[in-house]
C-alpha cells in the first residue's frame, strides 16, 4: 500500500502509523454530553467503500494526514494534512 | 538419455553432482531435472500421500513431482524443484518423502490401501477417540505424508530484501515480454524486465521455430542483449514476480545464488519490492495434462516439457516416445522428437477430425490413451480406437497436452476473477483486475508467436504512453502464426485411478466423490480433496479438476468458477521476506553514552524498549543480583548513587503558546509554572486513562523541556503532534525531541550535592537550587542543565550535558560517587527505590488505570479543559474501583510476586472473589522486607487490613497488610532536605 | 580540574570499506533545528539568506553547500548544519541545538544506490533523487534523513544512540552487494 503524502510524495505504508477513523478530528465540547463523547471515542462506521482514516507520517515528515481510501477496491483516493482544514 | 547433437547446453563443460548419494554427470546449462533425465534417472520422487513413484512432469516452476532437498545440514533447502535447480559442480540433492529409500519405500503400502484413503478419509476416520488426534493420528499422518523436512538446525544462509522502482514493470521475458520491454524502453520509460528463467526468451528457448528467418532462441538472445545494453532497462533474470499488491507494488523473488556453490556473504535469495507506474504481465501459459488411468508413471510428462527437454537440454526419458493431445500444439512435440532422431511410436490426437502436423510419424486421430504401465518407469500405454478396440504400445516416454492455461495468477491477486473463454477452453484475465496492469501474449490467451510479439509490443507502448511517454510501435518481426485449435478433453473415462493433482494425489474419482458428498463449491472441493494445494498450487491440474466438478454437479465451468489465486505465485522462503531482520537486524539497538562504561563495570544490560540499560553493577564478592541491588539501594539512601536516565524522552517546546498547550495535554496546570521551576505532570488519553507521566521544566519564558517515560517517548511525541496539528493548529509553538542531544544522569543521595559541587564551576546551595528548581550550570567547563528532581525520594539532581560528553561525565560522576562511599546504580535498584516511595511506572499506568485509581484525582484540574478530562469523569471511573495501595508481608510467607492476585483472607482464591492484583514488587533493604504496589478494590479505605496474595502460576500464597503506597519517608523530608 | 572528553557518535565504528563502497563519519559542525513560528516562514527564509547565504529549503530539498547546509527535515522543520545559527533567526523560529543528537555518516561509491536499495523504501535512483534532494524515511527499522550530496555519495543522519545499528545494517547491505560482484545475472 502506498500513501501520497502531501509533503513527501507517495510513500510506502511502512512509513506511516495508522490511527483510525477521521471522526477523531471533530472533538466535542467538554459539555457536549455523554452520547456525543461516546460516539466520538467509541462508535465507528464500517463502510464497504470510501472511508477516511488518520495516518501519521511518523518515519517521514511528521504530518498527520486524512487519507480517503476505498475498503473494497483498496484505491487510495486522496490524502491531505489534518492541519489544512482549519488553515486561515 | 542424452540426444546427440541436440540442446543448448555446453557439452564442453562437464559437471559432477550427487543424487541420493550416487554420482552423476551433467553439463553446464542443465537443470537438475535434465541432468537426471540425461543420466537415465526416471523416478525422482515419491508422491505426497500414496508414495507412488513419480518422475519429472514439467520443465518449469510449476513442477508438482520433482521436489528435492538441495545441500546438507543447516544449509539444506527442502522442496526445491529439480526443474528449476540449475546444475553446478558438486551439487548435492536428495529425494524426499520416502523411507528407507526412493527405490524401496515402505510407505508405498499406502498405495495398496488407497481404496480407504480417498478424499475426506482423514475427516471421516480419525474422529474417535478425540484425544487420539493430537497424540496418535496427527504424528502418524505427518510422518507418512509430507514434503521435504527442515534440517532442524538454525539456517546459516543469508537472505536479502531490496526495493526497486521503475516506470514500467514487464513480468516475463518471452516473446511478448521482450517486445513489451523494447517498446516501453524506446518510448523513454524506465523498465524492469523480470523473468524466472536463467535467460530471457521464455518458450523460445525450448522451441524449434524461426523469428525473422533466424532460430528463435538466437533472436531472443539478441533481444536480451539489446535490452541489457539500454540504460533505461534493468533485466532481472532468475526473478519471479510472485505477487501484485496495492498501488503498483509487486513482490519478486530473485534466486541469487542457488545456481552456484555456497559463498560467504552472498545471499541465497533476494525478495524485491518493486514499485511500478505500470506493469505488463507477459507470464505466458502453462500446459495442462489429461487424466487417465495411472497417468502419473515416471516418463509421462507434459508434451511441451518433453519437447523442451529435447530441444533445450538434449535429453529424453527414453528412446521410444508417444504424444497424446487434444490440440494442434501437441503435434510440435512429435515433430521435434522425430527430427531429433527419437522413435516416435505414436501421435495420438483425441479429435476425430485432426490432421497430422508432425510429418512422418504414426498418427492416430480420434484415439485416446486409457492406461499407462510401468511402476517405476513408463513401459507401455493402452490405446483405445474410436471403435472401442484397445491395443498396447511399448513406449518409455509419453507427452500429454490437454491445452494451455494462460498464467492469470497475478491478475487475481487483488480479488479479481478470470473470465472463461470458450474457444480456447481456458480462463483469461479480466481487463483492469489490477489497476495499472495490462496483459499480453499467451497470458492473455494469445498463443502464436507472431501474436505474442505483436500484443507485447502494443502493451509495452501503451504502458509507456499512459505515463506520458511518446513513441512508436517497434517493427514486429516475422514469426510462426499458426492457429490454436483444440477440443476439450479433461479425463479419459475408464476404470482405475486417473490422476489430476500429482502433488496431492488427487484423482478424478476424488473430485466426483466431493461432488457426491455435496462439496459443490469449488473452494469446498479444494479443501475436501486437497486439489490445488501445496507448492505448485495445482498449476497443471486445477482447470481440469473444476471442469470435472462442473460436469459432476451439472453446471458449466464459468458458473463453477475458480478457486482464489493468492500470492505468492511460486514459493517464497520466509527467510527472504524477513531478510535482514534476524539477530542484530531484528530491531535497532539504542545505546546510551554510558553503555561502554557500564559494560566495562560488568553490568548485565537489559532491554527497555529499544534501549539497553544496566541491570546492576556487580562488585567483587557479590554472588547474586540481589546482593548488588541491595547494596546499590543502601548506597543511594546513605551516600550517593549515579544512574543514567538519558533514555527518558525529552521534548523541547518553544513559542508563546507552550503554556496553553501544556495545560491542554496535561491534566494539571503548567501555564503558571515560573521560569527556573519544574513540575510533575500527568497526561491522559482522551478516554480518561493515564497515558504517561513525567516532569516538565520551564527553562526560560519561552523554552520548556518535557520529559516522558522511556517506554512512552514515541507515543507521547506522536500524541503531541496529533493534538497540535489536529486539535489546536492555531497555537503558536514548536517542539522537537532532544532525547538524543542530552546525556542525563541522576545523582541521588544525601551526598548528591557534595558530589556535584566538586564538579560544578559554580557550586550550588539549597537557597538557589531548592527542590523542583532547574537552571543552566557549568560542569568542568561544559554548559549543562541541572534539575533538582528525584525519583528515588532522596535529595537528588539530574544533570544533562551534550551527549558527546556523556561517557566522560558518567565515568567522572561514578568515580566521585565511589570516593564518597557510593557508586553507580542500575535498573533493579532504581525499581526498588521507587517502590519504596510508591512512585508509579508503566507497571501501574498500564493502560487500564485512571487518575482516580492511582490517587491523583486532584491532579485533574477543575479550572480548564484537557485531553481526557470529560471521559475521566464518567460514572464508573470514579467509584468502586481498584485503587493503588502498598503491601507488606505479615504471614509466614515473605515472598511477594508481581502478577499475583489479591483476595480476602477467608475467601477462596477464585475469579469471583478477586479483589485486585500486584503490579510491582521488590525487596527493600531499607525496610528489611519485600514491598509491593498493587491495585485493590477500594484500597485507599483499607489501609491496615489484611489481604491474601495468591500466585497460582508460581504456587505462592502470602498474607499481606495493606499500606499506603509510600512506604518510606512519607513526608518527603529527605528529598527537600 | 580534568576536562570532559569528547566522543563522536560513530567512534570506533567507522570508517568501513566493503567492496567499492565506503562509509565514514562526518563531523558536520553545529546542528541546529529551525522551526518557524506561525506565519514567520518568509521572514525566517529572508534572515537565513542574509545571515547564512542560503534559502529555506522546500520539502525534500537542501540548500547551501558542503560545510554549511540547510537540510529540510520534516513538516516546517529544517536542520542548519555547519555554522552557529545567527541570533536573528531566533525571532522567527524555534532554534534547538541538535549537534549531539545525530550520527552523521557519508556513504559513497559506484554501487551506493544498490546498497541503499536494500534498506531504504524510497526511490533513490539518480533520475528521481538528484544531488541536493533529501528525504525523511526509513533505513531498515530506523527513522533517518538521507541527502544526496554528490553523484555517488549520500549523507545519512540517524539517532546517535542507533549509530551501531546504522553501521551494522549498512555494512550488511554493503557485504551482500559486494558479494554479488561477479555473479552472472545478479541484480544490484
Amino acid at each position: 500500500m502506498r500513501i501520497p503524502c502531501p509533503i513527501c510524495g507517495e510513500r510506502d505504508r511502512r512509513e506511516f502509523y495508522y490511527q483510525g477513523a477521521a471522526v477523531m478530528l471533530d472533538r466535542p465540547a467538554p459539555d457536549a454530553g455523554e452520547a456525543a463523547w461516546d460516539s466520538y471515542l467509541h462508535l465507528r462506521d464500517n463502510p464497504a467503500g470510501p472511508t477516511q482514516d488518520l495516518w501519521f507520517h511518523e518515519a517521514g515528515c511528521g504530518a498527520w494526514l486524512v487519507v480517503e481510501r476505498d475498503t473494497v477496491t483498496h484505491e487510495v483516493i486522496s490524502a491531505r494534512l489534518v492541519e489544512a482544514r482549519d488553515a486561515d | 538419455m542424452r540426444i546427440e547433437g541436440k540442446g543448448r547446453i555446453d557439452r564442453g563443460t562437464r559437471l559432477s553432482f550427487r543424487f541420493d548419494g550416487t554420482t552423476h554427470k551433467g553439463f553446464a546449462g542443465d537443470t537438475l531435472a535434465s541432468a537426471l533425465m540425461g543420466g537415465g534417472v526416471r523416478m525422482v520422487a515419491r508422491s505426497f500421500k500414496y508414495h507412488r513413484p513419480r518422475g519429472v512432469l514439467t520443465a518449469g516452476s510449476e513442477e508438482p513431482n520433482a521436489l528435492v532437498t538441495i545441500g546438507t545440514g543447516a544449509q539444506s533447502d527442502p522442496n526445491i524443484r529439480a526443474t528449476t535447480q540449475e546444475l553446478f559442480d558438486g551439487l548435492q540433492a536428495r529425494s524426499q518423502n520416502n523411507w528407507p529409500s526412493l527405490d524401496f519405500d515402505l510407505l508405498s503400502v499406502n498405495d495398496l490401501a488407497a481404496p480407504f484413503l480417498g478424499a475426506g478419509f482423514y475427516y471421516k476416520t480419525f474422529m474417535w477417540p478425540k484425544a487420539f488426534w493430537e497424540r496418535v493420528y496427527e504424528p502418524f499422518i505427518r510422518r507418512a505424508a509430507g514434503l521435504g523436512a527442515l534440517s532442524g538446525e538454525s539456517n546459516t544462509d543469508t537472505y536479502e530484501k531490496a526495493f526497486a522502482f521503475c516506470d514500467v514493470l514487464i513480468i516475463g521475458g518471452g516473446p511478448a515480454g521482450l517486445m513489451a520491454a523494447l517498446a516501453a524502453a524506446q518510448a523513454g520509460a524506465d523498465v524492469i524486465l523480470c523473468d524466472e528463467d536463467t535467460a530471457l526468451g521464455g518458450r523460445l528457448l525450448s522451441e524449434e521455430e524461426e523469428i525473422d528467418g533466424r532460430p528463435a532462441a538466437e533472436w531472443a538472445a539478441e533481444m536480451a542483449a539489446k535490452a541489457t545494453a539500454m540504460d533505461n532497462v534493468r533485466v532481472m533474470t532468475r526473478t519471479t514476480v510472485t505477487g501484485a499488491y496495492d498501488q503498483g507494488t509487486y513482490g519478486a523473488l530473485e534466486r541469487v545464488s542457488h545456481h552456484i556453490p555456497t559463498q560467504d556473504g552472498l545471499p541465497r535469495e533476494c525478495f524485491w519490492r518493486i514499485v511500478a507506474g505500470r506493469a505488463v504481465l507477459c507470464a505466458g501459459a502453462l500446459e495442462r495434462h489429461i487424466a487417465f488411468r495411472d497417468n502419473d508413471r515416471p516418463g509421462v510428462m507434459m508434451a511441451s516439457a518433453l519437447r523442451a527437454y529435447a530441444n533445450r537440454w538434449g535429453v529424453a526419458p527414453g528412446r521410444s516416445v508417444a504424444v497424446f493431445g487434444n490440440n494442434d500444439n501437441a503435434h510440435r512435440t512429435a515433430r521435434d522428437l522425430a527430427q531429433a532422431g527419437l522413435h516416435v511410436a505414436a501421435l495420438i490426437d483425441s479429435r476425430h477430425d485432426a490432421q497430422n502436423l508432425a510429418g512422418d510419424v504414426p498418427f492416430y486421430a480420434g484415439h485416446q490413451v486409457t492406461r499407462a504401465f510401468g511402476r517405476k518407469g513408463l513401459e507401455a500405454i493402452t490405446l483405445r480406437a474410436p471403435d472401442g478396440s484397445e491395443s498396447r504400445l511399448q513406449v518409455e516416454g509419453l507427452g500429454l497436452s490437454g491445452g494451455w492455461n494462460p498464467s492469470v495468477h497475478l491478475t487475481c491477486h487483488m480479488n479479481g476473477r478470470p473470465q472463461w473463454q470458450d474457444d480456447i477452453a481456458a480462463f483469461v484475465p479480466t481487463p483492469g483486475a489490477i489497476p495499472g496492469m495490462s496483459v499480453a501474449g499467451a497470458a492473455n490467451g494469445v498463443f502464436s508467436t507472431a501474436a505474442c510479439l505483436q500484443s507485447g509490443a502494443e502493451a509495452g507502448l501503451e504502458a509507456a504512453k499512459a505515463l506520458g511517454k511518446r513513441g512508436d510501435l517497434p517493427a514486429i518481426p516475422e514469426a510462426e502464426n499458426a492457429p490454436y485449435r483444440l477440443r476439450r478433453l479433461w479425463a479419459v473415462p475408464g476404470k482405475g485411478r486417473a490422476w489430476l493433482d500429482f502433488q496431492n494425489d488427487v484423482s478424478v474419482k476424488d473430485i466426483k466423490q466431493a461432488a457426491t458428498e455435496n462439496f459443490r463449491s469449488v473452494e469446498h472441493m479444494k479443501r475436501y480433496t486437497t486439489q490445488g494445494m501445496a507448492t505448485d498450487q495445482g498449476k497443471n491440474s486445477n482447470v481440469a479438476a473444476l471442469a470435472i466438478l462442473a460436469d459432476a454437479t451439472g453446471r458449466d465451468i464459468p458458473e463453477t468458477g475458480t478457486t482464489t489465486f493468492r500470492p505468492p505465485y511460486s514459493p517464497v522462503a520466509i527467510a527472504a521476506m524477513g531478510a535482514g531482520s534476524q539477530g542484530k537486524g531484528f530491531a535497532p539497538e539504542r545505546l546510551t553514552t554510558s553503555h561502554a562504561a557500564s559494560v566495562e563495570m560488568g553490568a548485565p544490560m537489559i532491554e527497555a524498549g529499544l534501549w539497553y540499560r544496566p541491570s546492576y553493577f556487580p562488585r567483587p564478592g557479590e554472588k547474586t543480583w540481589r546482593q548488588a541491588c541491595d547494596r546499590e539501594v543502601t548506597m543511594v539512601r546513605e551516600a550517593v548513587g549515579v544512574c543514567d536516565v538519558s533514555t527518558l524522552g525529552k521534548i523541547d517546546l518553544q513559542g508563546p503558546d507552550v503554556g496553553a498547550f501544556l495545560d491542554f495535554v496535561y491534566s494539571n496546570t503548567f501555564s503558571t509554572l515560573k521560569p527556573g521551576r519544574v513540575r510533575y505532570g500527568l497526561m491522559l488519553r482522551e478516554d480518561g486513562t493515564v497515558m504517561d507521566d513525567g516532569t516538565t521544566a520551564r527553562l526560560s519564558d519561552a523554552q520548556w523541556v518535557m520529559t516522558t517515560t522511556t517506554a512512552a517517548a514515541g507515543n507521547v511525541m506522536r500524541h503531541l503532534e496529533w493534538v497540535h496539528q489536529a486539535l489546536c493548529p492555531k497555537m503558536d509553538l514548536r517542539f522537537i525531541s532532544v532525547t538524543e542531544q542530552w546525556a542525563q544522569f541522576a545523582v541521588a543521595g544525601p551526598k548528591a550535592r557534595e558530589l556535584l559541587n566538586g564538579l560544578l564551576d559554580q557550586p550550588i546551595e539549597d537557597e538557589i537550587f531548592p527542590f523542583m528548581q532547574c537552571g543552566p550550570v557549568s560542569v568542568m567547563g561544559v554548559a549543562a542543565r541541572l534539575f533538582r528532581i528525584s525519583f528515588s525520594g532522596e535529595h537528588a539532581y539530574e544533570i544533562a550535558v551534550p551527549s558527546r560528553y556523556g561517557d566522560s561525565l558518567f565515568r567522572t560522576l561514578v568515580a566521585r560517587a565511589e570516593a564518597l562511599g557510593g557508586g553507580a546504580y542500575g535498573m533493579e535498584a532504581l525499581n526498588v527505590l521507587r517502590i519504596e516511595k510508591g512512585h508509579i511506572t508503566h507497571a501501574e499506568i498500564h493502560g487500564r488505570t485512571n487518575a482516580f485509581d492511582i490517587g491523583f484525582a486532584r491532579m485533574v484540574s477543575a479550572k480548564k479543559d484537557c485531553i481526557g478530562k470529560t471521559m475521566a469523569a464518567r460514572p464508573g471511573l470514579t467509584e468502586d474501583r481498584e485503587q493503588l495501595v502498598g503491601l507488606r508481608p505479615v504471614g509466614a510467607v515473605k515472598q511477594l510476586t508481581a502478577g499475583a492476585h489479591l483476595f480476602n483472607p477467608t475467601e477462596a482464591a477464585v475469579r469471583e472473589n478477586d479483589q485486585g492484583y500486584v503490579t510491582s514488587v521488590g525487596y527493600s533493604p531499607t525496610l528489611g522486607e519485600m514491598r509491593a504496589l498493587a491495585f485493590l478494590r477500594d484500597g485507599r479505605d483499607r489501609h491496615g487490613e489484611k489481604v491474601k496474595l495468591v500466585d497460582h502460576l508460581r504456587g505462592i500464597k502470602a498474607l499481606c497488610e495493606v499500606t499506603d503506597p509510600v512506604a518510606f519517608d512519607s513526608d518527603g523530608g529527605r528529598l527537600r532536605g | 580540574m580534568a576536562e570532559l572528553l569528547v566522543k563522536t557518535p560513530c567512534e570506533g565504528l567507522l570508517p568501513v570499506e566493503i567492496g567499492t563502497v565506503r562509509m565514514s563519519e562526518i563531523a558536520p559542525g553545529q546542528i541546529t533545528s529551525l522551526a518557524p513560528f506561525r506565519g514567520q516562514g518568509e521572514a525566517l527564509s529572508e534572515t537565513l539568506k542574509t545571515a547564512h547565504g542560503m534559502a529555506w529549503p522546500a520539502p525534500g530539498r537542501s540548500t547551501g553547500r558542503e560545510g554549511a547546509r540547510c537540510v529540510w527535515f520534516g513538516r516546517e522543520q529544517a536542520m542548519l548544519l555547519g555554522p552557529a545559527p545567527d541570533v536573528g533567526l531566533a525571532r522567527y523560529a524555534a532554534l534547538t541545538d541538535q549537534s549531539d543528537a545525530w550520527a552523521v555518516v557519508r556513504i559513497e561509491g559506484p554501487l551506493v544506490e544498490a546498497v541503499l536499495a536494500r534498506l531504504v523504501p524510497i526511490d533513490l535512483r539518480s533520475v528521481a533523487f538528484k544531488r541536493g534532494h533529501t528525504a525523511r524515511t526509513l533505513l531498515q527499522h530506523m527513522s533517518v534523513s538521507i541527502t544526496r550530496i554528490s553523484e555517488n555519495a549520500f549523507q545519512i543522519m540517524a539517532f546517535r544512540s542507533m549509530a551501531g545499528t546504522l553501521v551494522h545494517d549498512l555494512s550488511a547491505a554493503m557485504t551482500a552487494v559486494a558479494a554479488r560482484g561477479d555473479i552472472a545475472g545478479a541484480s544490484t
